[in-house]
């Protein structure tokens, strides 16, 4: 309950320019100079901040710059703190995907057959976030913002279906690009009610670099090894297909808290930098 | 211990190139993204 509320209050701060949604326009204070931790899009008509995939590719597509020190920073500082827990308690596109996920057709759980599939979220960051729009400029060495443009279905949802819903001459330019976009979505939303935040484990750049964080960020979970009996209550509870008891921070984690509650003994806590019970020091 | 130092030195390395990335104006080119609607963004640029 406190994730949902935290997530919704979340979303709508960040989103809170409600005249844009109006009048088909965006905001265009000064706030957006900052980056929100989470996926949102900044040409979405409410948005008051910066998307953070998005401005890495608009520095390092222009033509001043190879490489984003701001960027950069900003994803060392809160991948350090809090590492996926953005995933789990900060992300509009996250929250939208939990609740596709409750509409009730039968769910897909992939076994961990299928774990290579996570890497793919690897490769959409390594390839269109950073050397698609680093290495391919045209004549003005200016280049693409290839994940904006070609993948991400979070820019059709939050900015392209409300811009071109309330503005008639973007309408009138939307072509074939835009179906594309469009079908990446619909193909996002379809599979996303049968499989448990789809885009956050496959396809999300974001949630790539927060997870190379997660095995010491600063928000973090600990397991109570003398306490843990293995019962697999944990394994069951985790959508993201993590195996809690045995490595509680893994890559994929988005810090939701579905193991500690699912924990009949109390053995999960979480938060910053907890101090680790002096009996089970040697174990970790 | 180890992983405090660490993670003080990330958010101290971090900190320092944000400041970096500030100095190098770079914050005007995300502004001047940020408040102009991304044509790639809605696909249609």
């Amino acid at each position: 309950m406190l994730r949902k509320t935290v997530q919704i209050i979340t979303a709508v701060l960040t989103n809170s320019y409600y005249k844009g949604f109006l009048n088909g326009t965006i905001y265009k204070g000064k706030s957006k100079l900052f980056c929100v931790p989470g996926f949102n899009c900044y040409s979405c008509p409410g948005a008051l901040g910066s998307c953070p995939i998005g401005a890495f590719q608009a520095v390092v597509n222009s033509a001043q710059y190879f490489i984003s020190f701001y960027l950069l920073g900003f994803f060392l500082i809160i991948g350090t703190l809090l590492g996926r827990f953005v995933c789990g308690w900060l992300c509009p596109f996250g929250l939208f995907q939990e609740w596709i996920y409750k509409i009730p057709l039968r769910k897909v759980h992939l076994s961990h057959r299928y774990g290579f599939l996570k890497y793919f979220k690897y490769l959409f960051l390594l390839v269109f976030v950073i050397f698609i729009p680093i290495l391919f400029s045209n004549a003005w060495g200016v280049g693409d913002p290839a994940y904006c443009k070609y993948i991400c279905p979070v820019g059709t949802l939050e900015a392209g279906i409300p811009l071109l819903y309330t503005n008639e001459s973007l309408r009138s330019a939307a072509g074939t690009l835009f179906n594309w976009k469009l079908g990446i979505l619909l193909l996002v939303v379809l599979l996303s009610t049968k499989i448990y935040r789809f885009f956050c484990k496959y396809m999300c750049p974001l949630g790539a670099i927060y997870a190379l964080f997660n095995k010491i960020s600063c928000y973090h979970i600990k397991i109570d090894k003398q306490a843990c009996n293995k019962c697999g209550n944990c394994l069951n509870a985790c959508k993201m297909g993590g195996i809690p008891y045995e490595d509680p921070n893994s890559p994929e984690c988005i810090r939701c808290g579905a193991c500690k509650k699912a924990c009949p003994v109390n053995a999960i806590t979480t938060g910053f930098n907890i101090p680790v019970r002096k009996a089970n020091f040697r174990r970790f | 211990m180890k992983h405090r130092a660490l993670q003080f030195a990330l958010i101290l390395f971090g900190s320092m190139l944000v400041i970096t990335g500030i100095k190098r104006q770079e914050v005007h080119t995300v502004l001047t993204k940020a408040i102009n609607i991304c044509l790639e963004c809605i696909g249609i640029g």
